[in-house]
């Protein structure tokens, strides 16, 4: 099943040539860029992990790129996301967030409905094993 | 079939040279900075080979971006560090880095201070030089020969493979006096072989000297009278005999000297409203009283 979180996600996959494109249009705009992998890509889980702080004097995407190969050779089969962070308002706010490595068998997702009370029904997302 | 056909048969060099704006990058080079033929020499030089490289391109024949590693060495105050500054730009003008930012950096920003620090604070600093250049003044400290556990090795280290492996990246520029950068690149053959460009800076000669000293007060809004400028240039060939001569520094330190003494003089000697000009010119006697000329700088005088 296709994880579909995050800009660009119903497109094919971004070539290295196009993420430095749109990391160079994020420093453009002077936003922060971090990287985050996690193997729990739940759309409930925002909790991915960092991969090293946030860079935010850069000025160019080749810093970036860099450490971005560094986490692909060390989680190559994680989620892999980088988001901008935009600081205009005085704190950091995510302004664009996209996937940019999936594992080759990517995470299953299966529906439960469970009855509650009356014929109230609730959703849940499960990972499937 | 369709892209045979877009590529021109000839190129002209000189229409190329003009429209790449690199003309005036050179002109205002030798306009605004005194001497230094053999860096405008060499800096000429690498202009027309990114012009040459851009028609080759444009041509469709092989090309490979030229590494621009650069060393400045030089006695102390011959300008490394100003060049330096300047280059970013340069470079950028002529289209060899993509942003033409400055990176500053000196040993303690490159080596850390316990086991395993050194390499994450030499690669955000790289990180952050990316696209632009990355300037290391007094190199020489990075290595230490008398400690075989300096973390300065491993700086080193990161460094000389960035430079081979990201050369379209970034320009990596080291400074320092000639006679230590010698022992550092003895010490570290794979630096000397990685950098393309050894750029030696001279000494300044003293008319030189004298134009630059006019240049630096111009700056600042002040001048010599005629009797000054001509003290001056007896000072500077003084000044040039005794030792600690720093060349355009220690011309920058006198200058200082002479506009406290100026500041001094006006307040004693004057009983009156002073113009513009008086508040702004130097005089013969606010250089002559330096210890340059009453027996040298050893000497307790003044």
């Amino acid at each position: 099943m296709r994880i579909t979180q995050g800009c660009f996600s119903f497109l094919p996959d971004l070539t290295d040539e196009q993420i430095s494109a749109q990391l160079e249009y994020c420093l453009k705009n002077e936003w922060a860029i971090g990287i985050e992998y996690t193997d729990d890509p739940h759309p409930r889980n925002t909790y991915w992990d960092m991969w090293g702080l946030p860079m935010f004097d850069l000025k160019d995407p080749k810093g970036a790129m860099m450490e971005l190969d560094e986490c692909r050779k060390a989680h190559s089969q994680s989620y892999i996301r980088i988001n901008a962070f935009d600081s205009t308002r005085g704190f950091e706010t995510v302004r664009m967030s996209f996937i940019v490595n999936r594992p080759t068998k990517e995470a299953h997702y299966v529906m439960t409905r469970t009855d509650v009370r009356g014929r109230t029904q609730s959703y849940s997302w499960q990972k499937a094993v | 079939m369709s892209e045979q056909a877009s590529i021109p048969l000839t190129v002209d060099l000189k229409a190329e040279y003009e429209a790449s704006g690199v003309a005036d990058i050179l002109n205002e080079l030798e306009n605004e900075l005194v001497g230094l033929q053999p860096v405008k020499q060499r800096l000429r030089e690498i202009a027309a080979l990114l012009i040459v490289e851009r028609a080759r391109k444009s041509m469709g024949l092989s090309h490979e971006p030229p590494t621009l590693h650069m060393s400045f060495t030089g006695n102390p105050g011959t300008g490394k560090t100003t060049l330096a500054l300047r280059m970013a730009n340069i470079l950028h003008r002529l289209g060899y880095i993509r942003k033409g930012h400055l990176v500053s950096v000196t040993r303690d920003d490159l080596v850390g201070q316990y086991i395993g620090h050194t390499a994450p604070k030499t690669k955000e600093v790289l990180k952050r030089a990316m696209g632009g250049v990355l300037f290391i003044d007094e190199a020489y400290y990075l290595y230490r020969p008398d400690n075989e556990r300096d973390y300065g090795q491993e700086a080193i280290e990161i460094l000389l493979q960035v430079m081979e492996n990201n050369r379209e990246d970034l320009v990596v520029i080291l400074a320092g006096y000639a006679d230590r950068m010698e022992m550092f690149f003895q010490s570290n053959p794979g630096f000397r072989s990685r950098i393309a460009h050894h750029i030696d800076f001279p000494d300044y000669g003293n008319e030189e000297l004298l134009t630059i000293s006019e240049t630096m007060l111009a700056k600042q809004n002040y001048h010599f009278d005629a009797e000054a400028r001509a003290i001056m240039a007896s000072y500077i060939d003084k000044r040039r005999q005794q030792p600690h001569f720093a060349n355009a520094r220690s011309i920058r330190n006198a200058l200082d000297r002479a506009r406290l003494r100026q500041a001094n003089r006006l307040f004693t000697a004057s009983n009156g409203p002073l113009d513009a000009d008086a508040l702004s010119t130097i005089v013969a006697e606010d250089i002559a009283a330096s210890r340059v000329f009453s027996g040298g700088i050893e000497a307790k005088a003044n």
